[in-house]
C-alpha cells in the first residue's frame, strides 16, 4: 500500500507554479505548499520590503462573503459573533475584530470589509473552514455565506507599493489606510484595500483567481518589487507587533490579555452582545490577569517561541510567544504574555536560556549532554497599541524602543 | 597543505602544521538560512572533542556548534560579531568560527574526507 505523504493532502494557490519559476523554498504552511523565501533570503526581503516594495501571495487565507438577506442587516448579524463595531462601517470601510468563544477567547482574527452591498471577510487561513462552519451556524438566518476561498490575494507593501500599484491603478494613490474600493488591474476586476500586516503603507489585492498570477507577474515587472516569502512577513509582522494567530493570540487568550480593545468597538464595550462578552467588559474594566508585551533582550541570542520568562529570581511569569531576529532592528526581539504586576513597560524581566530549550536545533545534531542554564537579562517595550500612516506616505522607522514613527497622520485601528 | 575534514554534524576543520580552522559547511548555512548572530569561545578554553563550543543563530533557528577535535582555543573570529553574514558569503572562508590547537591528531580519522562528506549529504535530500 502506497503511503501518503504530507504534499498529497496540501493545497496549492494559483501563485504556486509562479513560486516554484522564482526560485521559492517551499514548505508546508495552513495546509498549502507555501514560498518561505526566495534567492534573495529573509534578510534582504525584510529590508526591500520596508525600502521599497514586496509582493506576498496571500491566497491561502479564507475570503468570505457576507450578503444580508432581505429585511436583515448583515452587520448587525455579524456583531453577534465578533467584539468589534462593524454596525458602524460605512461603505469602503474597513476595520480589525476578532471572533471570540463564551470564555472570551480567540477562535480567529480578521480583517472585515464593508461594500455598501456586502461584507467582505478575510480570516486566517488554518482557521477558515472553522470560521465558515461556526458563521454558517450563528448566522444563516440573516446573510448568505458564500466562500471565496479560490480567490487569489495578493499582499504588496512597502513604501514604493502605492507608486507600483498606481501604476497600473492610479486611483488607489487617493486611497486612505483601512478603505476599500473595487479597482481594474490588468483588466480584472480585483476588491483592493489599503492594509496590510507589515507596518508598511501597502494594499491587499483580492483578485479572481484566473487573473491572479497575471497581475503578480504585472507588479513583479516593476523593479521596485520582489517577491517575498512567508519568513520575511514573519518577521515584519513581529517588528511591528502584530499579533500571529495560533501563536500570540488563541482561544486561551482574551483580546484584552493581547492588548487588542483598541479595536473593541466603545458602544460594544457598554452593551456586549459577542460571545465572552461579560468575560471582556470585565477585564476592560478591572484590568486582565496577563498581558501580551513586546521584550527586547539586552543580547543578541534570540528568544524564540516557547521559552519562558522568569522574573530576576527565577519564577517563572509567562513565555514567549513570538521571538526572532529583526532586520530593521538589527537585533533580536519578541513578544509575548506576563502576569499584569510584570507587565509595565521597562520591567526587567530574564528569559530562561536551558541547553536545547530556548535553542532548538536546526539540522538533526546529538543532545547536548552538559546543559548550561542561565538567564538572559530582558526589558519589557511597549507595543504600538495602533498603528499611524499619513495618509499616502507612510514611512516606517524603528525607534529605540520598538516604537513606531510615522511623520503625521490620522491614528487608524490597524490589523493586530 | 591543509587536510580538510568533516564532521557528521556539518562543521569543518582544515588542519594546518597542528592547528585547526572549524565553521560549518555550506549544506549548514544553506540549512540554516541568513546567520544573524554568532557566539565563538573564549582563547585558552580547552574543549573535548563533541563539546557545544559555540552557537549559531539564523533568522529560523539557534544551532550549537561542537568541537570537532579536542584541544585548545588558539583564535576566535571576533569579525562575525559585526558580520555575522560572511557564514552565509564564505562558510569555508571568512566564515570561520574558531582555532583549535590539536590535543590529538589521530582525532581526525574518525572524521570524513570531502568525497564522504558529500555522499553523506547526498543521502540526507
Amino acid at each position: 500500500m502506497a503511503a501518503t505523504t504530507a504534499s498529497d493532502t496540501l493545497k496549492r494557490t494559483p501563485l504556486y507554479a509562479l513560486h516554484v519559476a522564482l526560485g521559492a523554498k517551499i514548505v508546508p504552511f495552513a495546509g498549502y505548499e507555501m514560498p518561505v523565501q526566495y534567492p534573495m533570503g529573509i534578510l534582504n526581503e525584510h529590508l526591500h520590503t520596508r525600502s521599497a516594495a514586496g509582493l506576498f501571495d496571500v491566497s491561502h487565507m479564507g475570503q468570505i462573503r457576507l450578503t444580508a438577506k432581505p429585511g436583515r442587516n448583515a452587520a448587525v448579524a455579524l456583531e453577534r459573533l465578533v467584539p468589534g463595531d462593524i454596525a458602524g462601517l460605512k461603505p469602503g470601510q474597513m476595520r480589525y475584530t476578532q471572533f471570540t468563544n463564551d470564555q472570551g477567547g480567540i477562535l480567529d482574527d480578521l480583517m472585515v470589509t464593508s461594500t455598501g452591498d456586502h461584507l467582505l471577510l478575510v480570516v486566517n487561513a488554518a482557521c477558515k473552514d472553522a470560521d465558515l462552519a461556526h458563521i454558517r451556524r450563528h448566522l444563516s438566518d440573516d446573510v448568505e455565506i458564500e466562500p471565496m476561498f479560490a480567490r487569489g490575494l495578493l499582499a504588496l507593501q512597502g513604501p514604493a507599493a502605492v507608486d507600483v500599484l498606481a501604476a497600473h491603478a492610479p486611483q488607489v494613490r487617493g486611497m486612505t489606510f483601512m478603505t476599500g474600493s473595487f479597482v481594474m488591474i490588468g483588466g480584472a476586476e480585483c476588491y483592493v484595500t489599503r492594509s496590510g500586516y507589515t507596518g508598511c503603507d501597502g494594499f491587499e489585492i483580492s483578485t479572481p483567481a484566473d487573473a491572479c498570477e497575471s497581475i503578480a507577474r504585472l507588479l513583479l515587472a516593476d523593479a521596485r518589487a520582489k517577491p517575498i516569502g512567508l519568513g520575511a512577513r514573519d518577521s515584519l509582522r513581529l517588528e511591528a507587533g502584530l499579533c500571529l494567530y495560533g501563536h500570540d493570540i488563541d482561544t486561551t487568550t482574551t483580546p484584552v490579555e493581547a492588548g487588542l480593545v483598541w479595536s473593541i468597538g466603545k458602544d460594544r464595550r457598554a452593551k456586549g452582545g459577542f460571545p465572552g462578552d461579560q468575560i471582556i467588559i470585565r477585564q476592560i474594566a478591572g484590568g486582565p490577569p496577563r498581558r501580551r508585551v513586546g521584550l527586547r533582550p539586552e543580547g543578541r541570542t534570540i528568544a524564540r517561541e516557547g521559552t519562558e520568562i522568569v522574573d530576576t529570581g527565577g519564577a517563572v511569569l509567562g513565555k514567549v510567544t513570538s521571538g526572532g531576529f529583526g532586520p530593521s532592528l538589527n537585533g533580536p526581539l519578541a513578544m509575548g504574555y506576563v502576569d499584569r504586576a510584570h507587565a509595565a513597560t521597562g520591567t526587567k524581566l530574564a528569559l530562561w536560556c536551558a541547553a536545547g530549550r530556548c535553542r532548538p536545533r536546526s539540522w538533526p545534531c546529538r543532545s547536548s549532554s552538559t546543559p548550561t542554564g542561565g538567564a538572559d537579562l530582558m526589558r519589557t517595550v511597549p507595543l504600538p497599541a495602533r498603528q499611524s500612516v499619513a495618509s499616502a506616505r507612510a514611512m516606517w522607522r524603528p525607534h529605540l524602543e520598538w516604537q513606531f514613527a510615522f511623520p503625521s497622520g490620522q491614528r487608524t485601528p490597524w490589523r493586530q | 597543505m591543509a587536510t580538510v575534514k568533516y564532521t557528521d554534524e556539518h562543521e569543518w576543520i582544515s588542519v594546518d602544521n597542528g592547528v585547526g580552522t572549524v565553521g560549518i559547511t555550506d549544506y549548514a548555512q544553506e540549512q540554516l538560512g541568513d546567520v544573524v548572530f554568532v557566539e565563538v569561545p573564549d582563547v585558552g578554553r580547552s574543549v573535548a572533542k563533541g563539546e557545544a563550543i559555540a552557537v549559531v543563530e539564523s533568522v529560523k533557528a539557534a544551532s550549537d556548534i561542537y568541537a570537532p577535535v579536542s584541544g585548545e582555543v588558539v583564535a576566535a573570529n571576533g569579525a562575525l560579531a559585526d558580520a555575522p553574514g560572511d557564514v552565509n558569503l564564505e562558510p569555508m572562508g571568512k566564515g570561520w568560527f574558531f582555532r583549535i590547537r590539536l590535543a590529538d591528531p589521530k582525532e581526525l580519522d574518525g572524521l570524513m574526507d570531502q568525497a564522504k562528506y558529500e555522499a553523506f549529504v547526498k543521502s540526507l535530500a
